[in-house]
């Protein structure tokens, strides 16, 4: 688990989960040791974001890179020169947390220079309970035009298939089907399997050992 | 249909097509942002039409325009942009045109902040406009509800002739949930037979209009809007109610808040407190009669806001004085946590259970 290189750039369509990713992939490396920095580059909305959780993340020792303009109603597509630290500094576990869409991954842009082969990986979360990535066709379509704003190469599928509190196995093993069309059609691996902790010894043995237990640190005890 | 998962902006959208309504016009804010934007990806797909107006007024009157000819319509947006409507709203009322409009309401007064409020609730339940008219007002708490009440909303808006207000709040337009479209639409929808689609020979001429040259005509109109009113107020009532029979207590809350508020119920059940709850989903017309069944040992209702105070005005109304009234409320953005909500209610009761 997390053999993953050096810096993880997380993105996908929007709504599909790369912000509970994201700070689940931040705990488990600070959990390991290491030393971790979580980016949050989502400029195109602002409900939601990592930089919510700023406080039980810098309290697990995670470095967490928010907006260059403090205040949580800032409506500005203002991004911290602070992101860079990070992708200089090797002793750093970097993720990045992008905004939903090839809109959101326009951010991408001004780092393209740190992003090559060897020393990144660009994971597409996909939700095949999503209308608009509900089939491989749909999931294919946003990756393609996410890499050509990125202008980098998505490295791997994650499987986040989920219905929020009420997921099922059935909703992960959905996912997990879509997930490995979308690997056979375009030659990506399938890195993780996401699923809520509780569902985790309910998985059927087929879906293999990469299974990515989470928390829904975004949820608040009153939400779905 | 098996669930998929919506942002509530999305949720709106995909429920309004699947109504039937092909037209909106609108003006992007935050935090209703996705609506437009997913109509104008999505409308094109089924013949419709989306159109970003050059300001919320501009939108407001395009949706007259299409209610006119007798399309479904819709216009969206969040607090300051809903404040600029209220002229073409209150033209819609007057002239008896069914619409649907949504406010996603976000902090104020003012531009104030982008998250979320419920601070037009005086603004949706009074008419922020001018003049004698009231519109239809549900306040959904959650996606599924918001997609039901948007789809039920543009049937009594065709069945009333009046504008509808589907109240919801940033979070709601902002959350993502599971949904499906199961609404199935009223069988009593009248036909349009106002409407200006072109008339034919010898028939009579349909005018839109909210302009009078006669008082006596006008106090008439007015008379028969009134009527209508009180028609809505006779069936259109919509309310969740739990436990008043019972309580010590009663929590009074709307749209995400209540959400809020069952969670602090529930903790409180568990330390052994008698706790009901009145969740109005109609907010115009108001569910007075459910206040008037609280039992008559009851301590006090406990109204719970992202505001300063609004919605609990309309509850001393129902209660007219018999149980005593309290207050919680957040504002500019701040969304209130249980704890809080548990803790003014022990402070009420004194620790008593």
């Amino acid at each position: 688990m997390l053999k993953d290189n050096r810096i993880r750039i997380i993105i996908g369509h929007y709504g599909s989960g790369k912000t509970e990713f994201s700070v689940n992939y931040a705990v488990k490396l600070a959990e390991e040791g290491k030393k971790v920095a979580l980016a949050d580059l989502d400029v195109v909305n602002l409900y939601f974001r990592s930089r919510e959780k700023a406080e039980i993340l810098e309290a697990m020792g995670i470095r967490v890179i928010g907006g260059a303009i403090k205040g949580s109603g800032v409506d500005l597509p203002a991004i911290t020169g602070e992101v860079l630290t990070p992708l200089q500094d090797k002793s750093y576990e970097a993720i990045l947390d992008v905004g939903g869409n090839p809109q959101g991954a326009r951010t991408l842009g001004r780092y393209h220079s740190y992003f090559t082969e060897g020393e990144y990986d660009m994971f597409f979360v996909l939700n095949a309970n999503r209308p608009e990535t509900a089939t491989a066709e749909q999931a294919i379509e946003y990756i393609v035009k996410i890499q050509d704003v990125a202008r980098a190469k998505v490295t791997g599928i994650i499987n986040n298939t989920h219905l929020l509190k009420s997921t099922t196995v059935e909703d992960v093993m959905k996912g997990y089907k879509l997930a490995k069309e979308v690997s056979k059609e375009t030659g990506l691996p399938i890195k993780y399997n996401v699923c809520l902790e509780t569902l985790v010894d309910k998985l059927p043995e087929e879906i293999g050992d990469n299974v990515f237990p989470i928390k829904l640190y975004m949820r608040e005890e009153w939400m779905l | 249909m098996t669930k998929v998962l919506m942002k509530g902006n999305e949720a709106v959208g995909a429920a309004a097509i699947a109504a039937g309504c092909h037209y909106f016009f609108g003006y992007p804010i935050t935090p209703q942002s996705e609506v437009p934007e997913y109509m104008s990806r999505e409308l094109p797909k089924v013949g419709g039409s989306y159109v970003q107006a050059e300001s919320e007024v501009a939108a407001i009157n395009m949706v007259y325009g299409a209610s006119g000819s007798g399309a479904r319509v819709m216009t969206s947006s969040s607090s300051p942009g809903i404040a600029l409507k209220q002229e073409g709203i209150s033209y819609c009322a007057g002239a008896e045109l069914p619409c649907v409009i949504v406010d996603m309401m976000r902090g104020g007064p003012g531009l104030g902040t982008i998250q979320p409020a419920q601070g037009d609730y005086f603004l949706a339940t009074r008419g922020g406009g001018n003049g004698d008219y009231r519109l239809i007002v549900l306040a959904p708490a959650d996606v599924q509800e918001l997609v039901d009440l948007v789809m039920e909303g543009f049937d009594l808006a065709d069945i009333y002739r009046t504008p509808v207000m589907i109240l919801g709040d940033g979070m709601i337009g902002q959350m993502m949930e599971p949904v499906e479209f199961k609404y199935q639409q009223r069988t009593d929808l009248p036909e349009k037979d106002w409407a200006t689609r072109g008339k034919g020979k010898g028939k009579q001429k349909n005018i839109i209009n909210s302009l009078y040259l006669e008082a006596e005509e006008l106090e008439k109109h007015n008379h028969h809007l009134q009527a209508k009113y009180a028609e809505i107020r006779e069936k259109e009532k919509k309310v969740e109610v739990y436990n008043i029979e019972d309580a010590d207590i009663v929590i009074t809350a709307y749209g995400t808040t209540s959400r809020i508020a069952k969670t602090a119920i529930a903790k409180l059940e568990k330390e052994g407190y008698k706790v009901g709850m009145i969740r109005p989903i109609s907010l115009y017309p108001f569910p007075n009669e459910a206040y008037e069944k609280i039992n008559d040992n009851c301590k006090g209702v406990l109204t719970v806001e992202m505001s300063t105070g609004q919605m609990i005005d309309d509850v001393k109304l129902s209660l007219n004085g018999r149980i005593p009234t309290y207050f919680h409320g957040r504002s500019g953005g701040m969304v209130p946590g249980p704890e809080e909500i548990v803790e003014k209610v022990k402070e009420i009761l004194g620790g008593g259970k």
